[in-house]
């Protein structure tokens, strides 16, 4: 069956993917916005990470990214608010300039090695023994969710979920949905760019096409979570979007173990989720025919 | 308290589409007055309040409120102090956050000095909770429960609860009545009196009831084609009737069912 060492890099890779989970139940969730800019804030988050890490600062890599990820959002919510580009098309707009901005970052080389470099991670081997990996991962994601909860409970994050939730209400009330919503993608990119910088150094490489299929993954986590917790309050939604993003990585193991090539998982990731928000549309039918009568 | 000098607006200008919504409109509202609209479809109620509220620039005229020139301020920076309530009670608040959130942002965003992290303490949720019993609706037993689940009544006296909970220099009540059944709209009625009258709000609301427009308030006026064509304050309004409204309603070559079924 599956070994420690399996179960171990399951529930690691779970708690940093789980960032992206979170991010996009702030932009798909609370604001409504499917955010195509995911994938490249990822690729962007460990590009910034391995970058900065070689250059011998580990940790001050994971701000540096986040600070990078919320410049990437800020771009989307501005092609979305200031030049009113449908949500979907400006996140791919910004995602595909990403890919330029990637590379530069890199040096232009499509990866970055750290094998010979402290990461954080190496960093906390000695105090932590075993679970140097995965302490400090789900220590991060812990405290991201924690934060993401409180902040949607302050004036400015109620203010964002009452954006995505009724935006009749909205324009004519106090809130300037420009704003809201800048703030909405900057902390959703932040937290993905995150993502991608703690598995750049969990990893010791950054490469180009980390990012690609990164926002499926995220909605199927997302959606996974839902299953596993649907409904509820704030904390619980939170907390759904990162146990679904640790099962969703259990299910990969599992898949790896049938001796499944790994080639397929995106293609079993798509499925998932065109599935599960599909899932409505599917039962209507049966409904209309009376088979229930 | 509100002062508006010749505003102007004219939709569609220089097309067979032009409509002149309001035409050199001026009025004056001494702090605590409560005026009730009247007027036909397309007289320029809705587009007074929506220039009021900052929804579009007008083209002439000013706006002052409480002594400051608002007349180029931004919507969200002017409904920090003035509400509004508008027919449809599903627009007012947001279905998927709970009762308690609901009021929380509109306390968070009204109150004066607070950081955009400022979140709500133990007190002003036992202050919502007082507030809400105030209307007597059991919505303070049903704090957590998302606002979707509430009836169209009940959203409609909940918005009425977050325009008014920190107290707005002026309130624009847009037919907030209208959409609901007869029995639910005298109660959320009764409710604006008494919360009108309890914090001394300046308030504007159009009606279609003529009944109401003479029962609510201190002043009346009646709109057509962008202007207003008729006022009524004081004792003159204190011994009219509805019938002397509805014949000055038709003196002006006015007609509208709504207003003709309301006055009987």
């Amino acid at each position: 069956m599956i070994s420690s060492a399996v179960l171990f890099s399951a529930l690691e890779l779970g708690c940093i993917y789980a960032l992206v989970a979170l991010a996009l139940f702030l932009s798909f969730r609370v604001l409504n916005i499917a955010d195509m800019t995911t994938d490249g804030s990822f690729t962007l988050g460990c590009a910034v990470s391995a970058t900065v890490a070689v250059a011998g600062h580990p940790f001050l890599a994971l701000p540096a990214a986040m600070a990078a990820g919320a410049c990437a959002g800020a771009v989307t919510a501005a092609l979305q608010t200031k030049l009113k580009i449908p949500s979907i098309l400006a996140g791919i707009i910004t995602n595909t300039g990403l890919y330029t901005v990637n590379l530069a970052v890199m040096g232009f080389s499509s990866n970055v090695n750290m094998m010979k470099n402290p990461t954080v991670f190496t960093a906390m081997q000695p105090l932590l023994g075993q679970l140097y990996k995965l302490l400090p991962t789900a220590l991060v994601t812990a405290l991201a969710a924690a934060l993401l909860v409180v902040f949607l409970n302050t004036r400015l994050g109620l203010s964002i979920r009452a954006t995505g939730d009724n935006p009749d209400m909205v324009r004519a009330s106090s809130i300037n949905t420009g704003f809201t919503i800048t703030v909405g993608l900057s902390v959703a990119n932040a937290l993905t760019a995150l993502s991608g910088a703690v598995l750049a150094q969990y990893q010791k490489t950054a490469d180009i096409s980390l990012g690609s299929g990164m926002v499926i993954i995220g909605l199927a986590s997302l959606i996974i979570g839902e299953t596993i917790l649907p409904h509820g309050k704030l904390w619980r939604r939170a907390l759904g979007a990162v146990l679904g993003s640790i099962l969703y990585r259990f299910i990969m193991a599992l898949a790896l173990r049938l001796d499944l090539p790994s080639e397929c998982l995106k293609l079993i990731s798509a499925a998932i989720v065109a599935l599960a928000i599909g899932l409505p549309a599917i039962r209507r039918p049966k409904v209309k025919g009376g088979a229930q009568c | 308290m509100l002062t508006l000098q010749g505003i102007c607006k004219t939709f569609n200008p220089g097309t067979v589409n032009e409509k002149r919504a309001l035409n050199n409109v001026s009025l004056h509202l001494e702090a605590g007055d409560f005026v009730t609209i009247l007027g036909s479809n397309g007289a320029g109620k809705s587009t007074l309040f929506a220039s009021i509220a900052g929804a579009f620039p007008v083209d002439e005229g000013r706006i002052l409120l409480d002594g400051e020139d608002i007349t180029g301020q931004p919507d969200y920076r002017r409904s920090k102090y003035i509400g509004r309530l508008f027919q449809d009670p599903l627009k007012g608040t947001a279905p998927n956050m709970t009762i308690e959130e609901n009021l929380a942002l509109a306390y968070l965003r009204a109150s004066e000095r607070r950081s955009p992290f400022s979140m709500v303490t133990g007190a002003d949720r036992r202050n919502f909770r007082d507030r809400l019993s105030l209307l007597e609706l059991g919505l303070e037993d049903r704090m957590n429960h998302p606002v979707g689940l509430l009836s169209g009544g009940q959203r409609q006296a909940l918005t009425l609860l977050m325009a008014t909970l920190v107290t707005p220099k002026l309130l624009l009540l847009d037919e907030h009545t209208a959409a609901l059944d007869p029995a639910t709209a005298a109660k959320v009625l009764s409710l604006t009196q008494k919360i009108v009258a309890e914090n001394r709000i300046t308030c504007l609301m159009i009606t279609h009831n003529i009944p109401s427009a003479l029962a609510l308030g201190n002043r009346t006026m009646m709109m057509k084609d962008g202007r207003v064509v008729f006022e009524l304050s004081g004792e003159a309004r204190q011994k009219a009737t509805a019938e002397d409204l509805l014949k000055a309603f038709h003196s002006q070559g006015m007609s509208s069912d709504r207003v003709l079924f309301s006055a009987e």
